[in-house]
């Protein structure tokens, strides 16, 4: 326990008890600091930049979580109904997770390149010129982006909590006569309850984060139309070298975060607490 | 009406692996053929094979060095999180002490502070301890993900040994350290297998908080790539394929041979 309690505060205590002691202050000439109070995040809570960044970052999430879902859970389904031996295509499906992030939005990026990219290409037989300058365009680049990157991790949970169901509920089920979509509906969903909360926790951290890979598509842009949460965060941090209203932005941010994943742990843990204690 | 094996190969799952597969063969032939850039037009198939883009990663001394340093923090990383997180999670698993669901919850709000937010104090962290540009500062700052991850992973491999066998170890005359070395850890390997297996991972995937730790000795070979790769970059298109391609091997050997346990890890150790 204690080499734990130390390196995490070394790691995570510390850095974010800087942040906030930042978010007090103003810098002058980066060694002189003043107290300023909240002054901070009144500035950021009347910055219509600020509120479009987040904007931008919810709508982004919307959009992508629940169609990885679709696609992760059908895949995971198909797997574990059809295929004797999975473990190949688990490996095959974590790839985009091990691929560093950078890679990512730079394979991405060549994807959609107007001369040489395939998936370019393919919609330029449709008759249309995709341009990643056009606002549609980027996003919906972005978004293929991130299923690819990270509908793996729903599909590879999804089958995990697959396995953990004993087959004779299964079996139970086709006796009684249940059609595949009520045995999905009223055994599979169930019996995945907790982790399809797991995945949707990890899914929902990861796209709040969202950094690198729409920065090696567009670098944020056109304009702003990509530039999220996380981006604004750091060119005000280490562009701007703004670190009061860096400081202000990342406790926003933290407290958006803890909010949400608090109740998703609560349902996760409200779930599994009988099942532990019985053990 | 059977549920299962009616066919060998569901063309749902086959869809979705050419749709994995195909942007990582892309860039493996886009790797291949020199000098992409005045080749015009779409090429699915290479026209001409050759492997002068990987040597131009393998043969520059600074892209070498960029390799190493990477695998460098990264194994300091792993060792780093597996020798601090198994006592914890044994603690979490075993002894109810004040607020513990609590702090499990916490440990998760670590694994949410997004790089971003903590890229700044980390450096000056890193200053004030004279650590910045040293693997050491890489391996540390990765903990704040890679700590509460191996903790929860481990959490649930250790919950699932019976308590019964700590009492008997006791009961027959264990020391503490006896007890772990003999039999705890060996039972937990497959858990430890698969805790390395996501430290490694998160920690080469990283790279906000190693690009903003390292200046010039312990730069990791994604920094520089980005350098090539990034938007306004884009000198040589083919060697940043190349070496994109090389930055994947690493992780998909890993988990060739994590393939077993991966499903169990990725659920956190939650699913038995």
């Amino acid at each position: 326990m204690t080499p734990a309690i130390i390196v995490m505060s070394l790691c995570a205590l510390l850095p974010l008890i800087i942040i906030i002691n930042y978010s007090v202050q103003d810098s002058f000439a980066g060694d002189h600091f003043y107290w300023v109070g909240l002054r901070w995040f009144e500035e950021i809570s009347r910055s219509p930049e600020f509120w479009e960044a987040v904007l931008r970052t919810l709508i982004f999430s919307v959009i992508v979580i629940p169609l990885q879902f679709i696609i992760g859970v059908f895949v995971a389904r198909k797997l574990f109904m059809k295929h004797q031996n999975p473990s190949f295509f688990i490996v095959l499906f974590s790839i985009p997770m091990l691929t560093p992030w950078l890679v990512v939005g730079f394979v991405w990026r060549l994807m959609m390149d107007p001369i040489y990219g395939p998936l370019s290409n393919a919609i330029q037989q449709a008759g249309i010129t995709p341009d990643l300058n056009e606002v549609g365009w980027a996003w919906l680049t972005i978004i293929i982006m991130d299923i690819w990157h990270w509908t793996g991790l729903i599909i590879v949970l999804t089958f995990a909590g697959y396995l953990s169901i004993s087959k004779s509920h299964f079996q139970a089920a086709r006796i009684d006569g249940a059609s595949p979509w009520s045995t999905f509906r009223y055994v599979e969903i169930p019996k995945l309850r907790k982790v399809l909360i797991i995945a949707l926790l990890l899914r929902f951290m990861d796209c709040f984060m969202i950094y690198i890979e729409p920065f090696m598509i567009t670098r944020g842009g056109p304009n702003v139309a990509t530039s999220f949460l996380s981006l604004e965060l750091i060119q005000t941090a280490s562009i701007q070298f703004d670190l009061g209203k860096a400081g202000a932005i990342s406790v926003f941010y933290l407290l958006v975060m803890i909010t949400i994943c608090w109740f998703l742990f609560r349902a996760m843990d409200l779930n599994s607490q009988p099942a532990r204690s019985k053990t | 009406m059977k549920y299962w094996a009616t066919k060998k190969w569901s063309l749902t799952v086959i869809i979705y692996s050419f749709f994995t597969i195909f942007p990582i063969y892309w860039l493996f032939v886009l790797g291949l053929q020199p000098n992409f850039l005045n080749s015009t037009g779409l090429s699915l198939w290479p026209s001409t094979v050759s492997f002068q883009n990987f040597s131009v990663s393998f043969l520059n001394d600074e892209w070498v060095q960029g390799y190493l340093n990477a695998t460098a923090y990264v194994f300091l990383n792993v060792i780093l999180t597996l020798v601090v997180a198994v006592p914890a999670a044994f603690a979490f698993s075993r002894y109810k002490f004040l607020g513990n669901r609590n702090l499990f919850f916490w440990l998760l709000v670590c694994r949410m502070i997004p790089p971003a937010v903590v890229m700044v104090p980390m450096v000056q962290i890193a200053a004030i301890f004279n650590l910045v540009d040293t693997y050491l500062a890489v391996a540390i700052a990765h903990c704040l993900f890679n700590v509460p991850i191996a903790i929860w992973i481990l959490e649930g491999f250790i919950s699932s040994i019976p308590k019964e066998t700590d009492e008997m170890a006791r009961v027959d005359g264990y020391s503490t350290f006896g007890f772990w070395r003999t039999i705890l850890v060996p039972q937990i390997l497959p858990g430890l297998g698969v805790t390395a297996f996501f430290c490694f991972m998160f920690s080469w995937v990283e790279l906000t908080l190693a690009n903003a730790l390292t200046t010039v000795d312990a730069k990791p070979i994604g920094v520089i790539l980005k350098m090539v790769a990034s938007p306004l970059g884009g000198v040589h298109i083919g060697i940043a394929a190349a070496t994109s391609i090389l930055t994947l091997i690493p992780g998909i050997v890993v988990a060739w041979l994590a393939r077993n346990h991966i499903a169990r890890g990725f659920s956190m150790g939650q699913v038995k």
